[in-house]
């Protein structure tokens, strides 16, 4: 089920600062960030980033602030130079790539959607949504069509003739994702998106998101600091920590085996019955027994629990397109809801 | 027997000293020191000098006084005149020509066709009735207590300038906010045209150019007035929303599309406000120009101070400020226009 590779970030560094290759050096030689700033005065933004992003998934990367979410996904699209290393889209490795390349891929290739939202306040709805279209030298009546189809499907229908100012932030930023999609390039990047947004309205938003990428199959990367944010939309998620990667996976199974102490602690206020799923619970081993029921695959445990009235003895079978994958036991369930420890992961 | 002869004494510098000395013609200040320094205790530390170049040259023939450094100074001008002469000349007589038209247009224009087209412009600007009424009432208060043509000639001066300045100035402060560099040279530039009292630009024009060409003051003016333009257009631009210039770049946007679609309409409000100062400023030295034959209503205000014609001076004066309040008032209502289409921030 492994889609194609499209981006691919390899042994990438970042060192802000003014002389970042002789603290490239002191960095290849193992200093950690702060000693970096203590002794050279440079910053370490990323260390040997190494995270393939696979064709019309969703890739969340999380880190609390200042982990440096911004200055990876702002390599994507070479917004940032890197001190080290290569970032590869569709096989090529864009740090070779001369202006006019990078930026025919900027406006071809990649989409950006912004926290701040970084809309043109002095040009409408409607050429905001056109802006990646214009800037590739469409004429306004050749793109009118098409954004105010991207307007319409975001839920901003007729909203066209207003300024960015007169709409609340959430409309602003469907504002944005219209215009990432009005410029119909494959690749979406979503810097904490949805971070600025009241709680309901980003709900709103993620759901969305999830609607329009069921339809579209868009490769995106989206960044947020918050891990329920991460866990609703990621298909492959990755954890940053002071500028390195900590652990990266599939959600389920970064959630049932943390990597580290640090991981532990970050997912362990969660609420996991209602985020793991009976897939990543089941046995797939036969099992023998009287089955209660079916459930799918993706049904969480919440709903499962729920099923068996608070029981612990039902067995349910696992179904996948209408075929049995595994059995889902009470037992198995009530030890995934306990916060694994990092020592005892496998 | 001067104060700092021992120094040079003392330095071995006594025969350097004597070799070109030269007692020239004794200014007031050399009488001065001799007659007050018979009395003087000499060796006395409170009536020690400074050792200033009067001082030291008292001491030695050698050290030139401070006297031939202002003539040192004109001197070296009037070598270079002709040079630069040369070259400033052609250049800016474009200057001459557009300031003497431009006062020909708007004198010689009946008045029934210049007031309606000013006010034409006035709501081109401004887009607002009740500043028109505004222009419409002040320049006919103006031409009904016979201050008209001064007015114009005020008002033609203003628009070439200040035209002028803007054309240079906002290209100029484009670069200086695109370039650290350039902004570290341009600043002590601007810093310095703004704080010469503005006699001080005038008397170089005077030597280089002939006191009838207009293009002597409108220079005057231009340099003067240019400083807010540029200093504003620098600021506005690098004040611009730093994530919309991310976006722009995000988007593929080449630097001349960021630069007209992004930057310079997000920095129009901080460029109008600049352009607004310019206008006022041009104003302020239109009239000290008239001590440089700049016609207008300046003229009347120093034949007022120079007859003590009390009534001519504070008429003319009060003409400027009239001038001054609608010139500010069209201005401010074009930039409260440019901000409300833009945003609440
Ligand atoms: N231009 C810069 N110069 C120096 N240091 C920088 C620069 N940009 C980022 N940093 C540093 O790099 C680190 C990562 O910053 P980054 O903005 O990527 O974090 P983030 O994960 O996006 O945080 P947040 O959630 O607050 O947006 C921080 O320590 C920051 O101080
Ligand atoms: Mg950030």
């Amino acid at each position: 089920m492994t889609n194609q590779v499209k981006v691919s970030i390899r042994h990438l560094y970042k060192i802000f600062g003014d002389d970042p290759v002789t603290a490239m050096e002191a960095v290849g030689e193992g200093m950690s960030k702060a000693d970096l700033l203590e002794t050279h005065n440079h910053v370490l933004g990323l260390r040997d980033i190494n995270v393939d992003i696979r064709e019309t998934e969703i890739t969340v990367i999380m880190g609390l602030s200042g982990s440096g979410k911004s200055t990876l996904i702002r390599h994507f699209n070479r917004l940032i130079e890197p001190t080290a290393g290569e970032v590869l889209v569709d096989g090529e490795n864009i740090l070779e790539w001369d202006e006019a390349r990078l930026r025919q891929m900027r406006r071809e290739t990649m989409s950006m959607v912004f926290q701040k939202f970084a809309l043109l306040p002095h040009r409408t709805v409607l050429d905001n949504a056109g802006l990646a279209l214009a800037t590739r030298g469409r004429k306004r009546k050749d793109y009118e069509a098409e954004a105010e189809r991207w307007l319409e499907r975001v839920g901003l229908g007729g909203l066209g003739g207003q300024f960015p100012h007169q709409l609340s932030g959430g409309m602003q930023q469907r504002v944005g994702i219209a215009r990432a999609l009005t410029s119909n390039a494959p690749i979406m990047l979503m810097d904490e998106a949805f971070s600025a947004l009241d709680p309901l309205i980003r709900t709103d938003m993620q759901d969305l998101l999830i609607e329009l990428q069921g339809e579209l199959r868009k490769t995106i990367v989206f960044i947020t600091h918050d891990l329920d944010e991460a866990l609703k939309l990621a298909d492959h998620l990755v954890i940053l920590n002071d500028g390195a990667v900590v652990q990266q996976g599939e959600p389920q199974h970064i959630l049932l085996n943390p990597a580290d102490a640090y991981i532990a602690d970050f997912v362990a206020d969660i609420y996991r019955a209602r985020v793991l799923r009976a897939r990543s619970v089941m046995r797939t081993e036969p099992v023998d027994g009287e089955i209660a029921g079916e459930i799918d695959h993706n049904d969480n445990l919440e709903s499962v629990i729920e099923k068996a009235e608070g029981s612990l003895s039902p067995r349910f079978r696992v179904m996948r397109d209408g075929k049995p994958v595994g059995t889902l036991l009470m037992p198995d369930i009530m030890r995934a809801l306990v916060p694994r420890k990092a020592e005892h992961a496998a | 027997m001067a104060t700092y002869d021992g120094v040079f004494d003392t330095l071995g510098l006594r025969a350097w000293c004597d070799a070109s000395g030269n007692d020239g013609p004794m200014s007031m200040a050399d009488l001065m020191a001799r007659t007050g320094g018979d009395d003087a205790g000499a060796g006395s530390l409170r009536d020690l000098p400074f050792p200033s170049l009067d001082a030291l040259h008292e001491a030695c023939g050698a050290i030139p006084q401070s006297r031939d450094l202002t003539l040192g100074l004109e001197q070296g001008f009037l070598a270079i005149r002709d040079g630069l002469r040369i070259v400033i000349d052609p250049l800016t007589q474009p200057l001459s020509w557009m300031l003497s038209d431009m006062i020909w247009v708007m004198t010689s224009t009946p008045w029934w066709i210049v007031i309606p087209a000013l006010l034409l412009l006035a709501f081109f600007v401004a887009r607002s009735w009740k500043v028109v009424g505004f222009v419409a009432a002040t320049l006919g208060l103006l031409a009904f207590i016979d201050h008209f043509e001064p007015a114009m000639e005020t008002l033609a001066i203003i628009f070439v300038c200040a035209f002028i300045c803007v054309l240079f100035g906002v290209p100029i402060g484009i670069a200086m906010s695109r370039s650290d560099r350039m902004q570290r040279i341009g600043i002590p530039i601007l810093d310095m045209l703004q704080t010469l009292p503005p006699f001080v630009y005038l008397i170089p024009l005077i030597f280089l150019f002939s006191v009838t060409e207009p293009k002597l003051y409108g220079i005057a003016i231009i340099l003067y007035a240019i400083v807010p333009v540029i200093r504003l257009t620098d600021l506005g631009i690098r004040l611009v929303d730093q994530s919309v210039v991310e976006a722009a770049d995000a988007f593929g946007m080449t630097s001349r599309q960021k630069l007209f679609g992004v930057q310079i309409p997000l920095a129009l409000p901080n460029i109008m406000a600049g352009v607004n100062q310019t206008i006022m400023m041009s104003l302020a030295m239109v009239v000290i120009a008239s001590l440089v034959s700049a016609p207008g209503l300046g003229v009347l205000v120093l034949r007022g101070i120079r007859n003590l014609e009390l009534g001519v001076g504070l008429v003319a004066g009060l003409g400027i400020v009239m001038i001054a309040i609608l010139l500010d008032r069209v201005t401010k209502a074009a930039l409260a226009r440019v901000d409300a289409s833009q945003s609440s921030r």
